[in-house]
């Protein structure tokens, strides 16, 4: 029974964790690369998911899971284009306030469009099986979205070591002054990778749609374990980013077992024991912190 | 030189007299007396941040922890010590104090964005434990059952529960108290010093300033006024709210901070009192009013990115 109930827990952080993962790691390029911290990147995954709600019943799940992230990043790029790029070699304060009070737009605005209650996204009912009675939490839809995370971040890592844009986005992390000078495009390269970063919070929205339902307020509370995730991996490193997302996931999850009102609190002293025993982090390169 | 200064002594004054009087021209006007005392304690926890954000240039996201430390240790006091309005202002600044000198220790190695990352991760521990420890804290709803209380001095005592004007006087002393010390401080020594760490962080550390420690100490002296302004808040509601803790709360903080400009003493005060004005009558006209301040702080950032007195400044010169 106890291992039933560890195994249980395991598995529940590890989903939660892919979480995590998908949206530090969208987080995680835009800070190394532009220097922003997107507050509103919850939003976006809270986009996401209601544009998922929204298109669901014309296109079906799979339709939505296709379309909807691709639309967020048009989305994200139109506010990167307006809002944002204005902030670039300002104080980072600036960037800062600016996605805060868009957090609070959309916030605002889902709850206006779609109203306050929680909307679920029909998921194939195949999916919605459990695959054994002796493992009844392990649900075809919770091994979906895994692999969906799985596969979305083998893709991102693929783009980030072998294509021009990734080599340019890898570059322009280190250097950006020396890459301006190269040639390239710095806009436009911020731009992309702001759209890759919202693609992965719209991903995370419509595979959140499906396993917890939507509600305007569900960005927030994946935003902050994000932030940690990021912390605990060592900024500046996107394989510590992946794996700060999990432990984090699966150290809240094993908490619940033991000590259920501190599976939150668990996660912040596992920052403070890492940035006191290795301030830049797991993974973290000696002064990208500071 | 002596017109500057004239100037400058005419202004000074005009806001005491303002501050002074406000009880008398804000009720005529439409407003009302404790509208009057949260503007001038959310001015005051802006100017505790602005000690740090806009005169040592580095940008703490998570100070309302330190707020609502202050604001929880008030509460606290007066619920489960003893029934003494000094006492409990004392220990909510302690508290809040106390706390951002030990997580300052891990906080002031970072910069720029990763001193803000920072700051706001450890901000929301405090919410998480006053959020989960239902027992001691009231949980999501909050502390309640305590309420401030007269003030004795001996040969007479000061309502300050149940007469408005009596308790914003209060409040407006210790205001003058906290602001004065802060004032004598930014034009001490180590004042000087935190401005030339904001300016050029790399010279400070060729000319010999031990720069973290600067940091550190700039951090923490903010955090008691932070935690001073908290327990004052605490008093003005008679309540505690977990969502004092969050770090929407410090953003509302920078926000007034940028909106009335950084890099003007007074600039926070009159930034907390536009946004305070603003909420209420926001909040008392529409439900998403919620918008309404997101569009102001986009509006702000890259239209007025300087405040309102930076500015009026410039367009001066």
């Amino acid at each position: 029974m106890m291992t039933l109930l560890l195994l249980f827990n395991v598995t529940n952080g590890l989903i939660i964790g892919a979480f995590y993962v998908l949206m530090a790691l969208g987080l995680s390029l835009i800070l190394n690369l532009s220097n922003v911290i997107n507050f509103a990147h919850g939003g976006f995954l809270v986009i996401g998911g209601y544009i998922a709600y929204a298109i669901s019943p014309y296109v079906g799940f799979w339709g939505a899971l296709l379309l909807a992230p691709p639309l967020t990043a048009i989305i994200g790029l139109a506010v990167e284009r307006v809002l944002i790029r204005p902030l670039y070699g300002r104080d980072p304060l600036y960037s800062l306030l600016l996605t805060f009070g868009l957090s609070f737009i959309i916030e605002d605005g889902t709850r206006f469009i779609f109203g306050p209650q929680g909307k679920p996204v029909t998921i194939p009912t195949f999916l919605s099986q459990p695959l054994s009675n002796e493992l009844f939490f392990i649900t075809g839809y919770r091994l979906f979205m895994v692999a969906v995370v799985i596969v979305a971040v083998a893709l991102l890592f693929l783009l980030l070591r072998y294509t021009r844009l990734g080599i340019r986005i890898r570059a322009g992390t280190l250097d950006l002054e020396t890459v301006a000078a190269l040639g390239i495009n710095v806009q436009m390269l911020r731009s992309l990778n702001f759209a890759v970063g919202i693609f992965l919070a719209g991903l995370s929205g419509v595979l959140a749609a499906g396993q917890l339902g939507l509600e305007p307020t569900m960005g927030t509370g994946l935003l902050m374990p994000s932030f940690i995730a990021i912390i605990v991996g060592g900024i500046g490193s996107l394989p510590g980013t992946l794996v700060g997302g999990l432990l984090i996931g699966v150290a809240s999850g094993l908490t619940a077992v033991f000590l259920p009102a501190a599976s939150e609190a668990v996660i912040y002293v596992m920052m403070a024991v890492v940035l006191l025993v290795r301030p830049r982090g797991l993974f973290g390169e000696e002064g990208m912190m500071s | 030189m002596s017109g500057g200064q004239g100037r400058k002594l005419i202004a000074l004054s005009a806001i005491w007299l303002v501050l002074l009087l406000a009880p008398y021209w804000m009720v005529p006007l439409g407003g009302y007396t404790a509208l009057a005392t949260r503007v001038l304690v959310l001015g005051l926890a802006a100017m505790s941040l602005n000690f740090l954000l806009g005169f040592t240039g580095v940008l703490s996201f998570g100070h309302a922890a330190y707020f609502g430390l202050g604001a929880y240790g008030a509460g606290l006091t007066l619920k489960y010590l003893a029934p003494s309005t000094p006492l409990s202002l004392l220990l909510g600044m302690l508290l809040g104090g106390l706390c951002g000198a030990v997580l300052g220790t891990l906080i002031v190695r970072r910069r720029g964005v990763y001193f803000a990352m920072v700051t706001i991760a450890f901000g929301q521990v405090f919410y998480y434990i006053a959020f989960q420890w239902n027992s001691l804290t009231g949980g999501d709803d909050g502390l309640r059952g305590f309420s401030r209380q007269p003030i004795d001095f001996g040969a007479f005592r000061l309502d300050i529960l149940g007469n408005e004007n009596n308790f914003y006087f209060f409040v407006l002393f210790c205001f003058a108290l906290a602001v004065a010390v802060m004032g004598f401080i930014l034009r001490s020594p180590f004042g000087r010093t935190m401005i030339a760490i904001r300016e050029n962080e790399r010279r400070s550390r060729f000319l010999g300033i031990p720069v973290e420690r600067h940091i550190w100490i700039a951090f923490t002296l903010s955090c008691f006024f932070m935690g001073l302004a908290g327990a004052l808040y605490a008093l003005v509601n008679n309540f505690a709210d977990p969502k004092g803790l969050h770090y929407s709360q410090s953003g509302d903080f920078v926000m007034m901070a940028v909106m009335g400009g950084m890099r003007n003493f007074w600039g926070p005060l009159l930034g907390a009192a536009v946004f305070v004005v603003l909420q209420d009558y926001l909040s008392s006209i529409t439900v998403n009013w919620m918008s309404f301040i997101g569009l102001l702080f986009i509006l702000v950032v890259l239209f007025f990115p300087r405040g309102l007195l930076g500015f009026l400044q410039r367009s001066k010169a």
